[in-house]
């Protein structure tokens, strides 16, 4: 297995814009073999863009991508990368088995039909044609194209949009499979608790800049307050005030209440409503930490 | 694993690759009823109403029409599987996932072409059969593969048409776009009806169509052509393909 630290595919300061808006304003991103990257976004932030310039798809005006030391369309570099695109139709009459072999036919050592098979979840489904399957057969279809060909740099953009909660984690095994074999992976996604799940590496992405990267735990850090959730009596207005408390909201017949330190205000809490019930804790997750990061960077 | 062993690619399978993705090209469309039904029955189902049913027994005209027809129908694979199924690939990100693959940059275009030769022998095949057995044509063996050969080669100037259609019109405007090419200039070129039952100024304009110099070459091979020399019809053929090419790739450029 090669080194965990070598970087495998990069962008280096990459501008471009459409017409006026500008899609990427000095994008730097580095994959490194055996890490998955996640790369998070509202729409429209650039995520997409920053792909599309790492395939080779579209030239950046400034800066540079490069793709296992090359430039990203070479044929040696696509023979190493698996590609995931968000939209894309295959052909719809053909069937799952023939576009698994024309796809492995691009590949010097594909991995075979039956890992492939098992890897992407398309047990019975071979001799289906593609345009039958539900939206996330076909997604799953896709994902087995992008790694039939052992590639040491995959490319998932929003890999599991429509896939059922058992076909979503039997993807994030595969990925996890593909990463521990040694392949550098970059993610993008709508599902927060996907990054949370896979990602080694958190880039916050926002009108074509880095807003905040790190590890998933970094990026947790970044919001530090807890989330207390209870049903009570206690009137919301006053809780406002306690020290510590800096949000409370009213979710139905649930309160919800962000504090930091979250402890003395349990405590107040349980003693000022005996009757208090319901009662959970809960850390910020990346979705919180998201929302803050993008809404602070808004705001500012 | 080492960078060699994993992009080597031999020459044979280099081939093989492109083999296969005509291959799949070819079934993706026989699977594709509104493509495949009209393309192989069209030009058959036509012969047998105007050059067998309503023809009686004229010799000439059956293998006239047999010409015509064959040269009707094999135009349809090369305007239709280039024009519409180019313009959808590109709609559909097929294009964008194939530049990402690793697949040579010709072989989506190949596959194109190696299906419409498919198809063209198919349909070029059952008119011969047609004319040979309904028609009461008669034709040696030579002729038989000549008229094949002009068929299937044929189709190569209406591939690089209908790619330039495909580079310059999307997947919805694409169908309509060839049809009003491909129905009138088969009319003015003489492939449903002989010329001369036409008015004098459709035979006068009918040497600026691809498809009258095609129909002309194959029905030099039934001897009923105007007498000018294939030479002209292959150059004029060539050069066609060549503008349509030469437009499609500064098309696709700029894209």
């Amino acid at each position: 297995m090669p080194p965990s630290s070598e970087i495998l595919a990069s962008l280096r300061s990459a501008r471009k814009s459409y017409g006026k808006v500008l899609a990427l304003d000095g994008m730097d991103l580095q994959l490194r073999s055996g890490k998955v990257l996640a790369l998070l976004g509202a729409n429209g932030a650039g995520k997409s863009t920053a792909v599309s310039v790492m395939l080779g798809l579209c030239a950046a005006e400034q800066g540079d991508a490069s793709l296992l030391g090359l430039p990203p369309l070479a044929m040696q570099a696509r023979r190493q990368t698996g590609v995931m695109l968000q939209s894309t139709t295959l052909p719809d009459t053909l069937e799952v088995g023939e576009l698994l072999a024309m796809t492995r036919g691009y590949y010097a050592q594909p991995l075979s039909v039956a890992d492939c098979v098992a890897m992407a979840g398309l047990a019975g489904l071979l001799d289906r044609r593609y345009g039958k399957l539900s939206g996330g057969q076909q997604r799953r279809v896709q994902f087995a194209m992008a790694i039939c060909g052992r590639p040491r740099v995959l490319f998932l953009d929003e890999p599991t949009t429509g896939l059922d909660i058992e076909a979503r984690q039997q993807m994030w095994m595969a990925i996890r499979e593909r990463a521990a074999a040694g392949c550098a992976v970059l993610l993008t996604t709508h599902y927060l608790e996907e990054a949370e799940a896979l990602a080694d590496h958190v880039v916050v992405m926002q009108a074509g800049r880095t807003l905040a990267e790190g590890s998933v735990e970094q990026i947790r850090e970044r919001v530090l307050q807890r989330r207390i959730r209870c049903t009570t009596r206690i009137d919301e207005h006053g809780i406002a005030g306690w020290p510590g408390v800096r949000r409370v909201q009213r979710d139905g017949g649930m309160l919800e209440i962000q504090a930091e330190p979250v402890e003395p205000v349990v405590a107040r809490l349980l003693a000022e409503d005996p009757r208090l019930s319901a009662l959970e804790v809960q850390r910020a997750g990346l979705a919180d930490a998201f929302l803050e990061i993008t809404r602070t960077a808004e705001a500012a | 694993m080492s960078t060699t062993s994993h992009t080597a690619f031999t020459t044979r399978a280099t081939v093989v690759l492109y083999l296969r993705e005509a291959k799949y090209e070819f079934l993706r469309l026989l699977r594709t009823p509104a493509f495949a039904v009209p393309t192989l029955v069209f030009a058959p189902m036509f012969y047998l109403l105007f050059g067998v049913l309503l023809n009686r027994g004229d010799p000439g005209a059956a293998s006239y029409l047999m010409a015509t027809y064959s040269v009707f129908g094999v135009i349809g694979p090369g305007l239709f599987g280039f024009g519409v199924g180019l313009a959808m690939d590109r709609e559909r990100g097929l294009l964008t996932l194939k530049r990402v693959q690793p697949v040579p940059a010709l072989a989506p275009l190949l596959a194109k072409v190696g299906m419409a030769m498919i198809f063209a022998a198919c349909i070029g095949a059952t008119l011969l059969a047609l004319g040979l057995t309904l028609g009461g044509v008669r034709m040696d063996a030579t002729q038989s593969a000549l008229l094949l050969c002009v068929d299937i080669l044929g189709v190569m100037p209406f591939c690089a048409l209908g790619l330039l259609i495909g580079t310059l019109v999307g997947g919805n405007g694409a169908p309509a776009v060839v049809n009003l090419i491909y129905m009138p200039m088969a009319l003015l070129s003489g492939l449903w009806l002989p010329l001369k039952m036409l008015p004098a100024v459709v035979g006068q304009i009918a040497p600026l169509w691809p498809a009258w110099h095609l129909g002309q070459l194959g029905l030099k091979i039934v001897g009923q052509d105007d007498g000018k020399p294939a030479w002209m019809h292959v150059a004029v053929l060539l050069c066609f393909t060549a503008i349509c090419l030469f437009l499609a790739q500064r098309r696709l450029q700029r894209a």
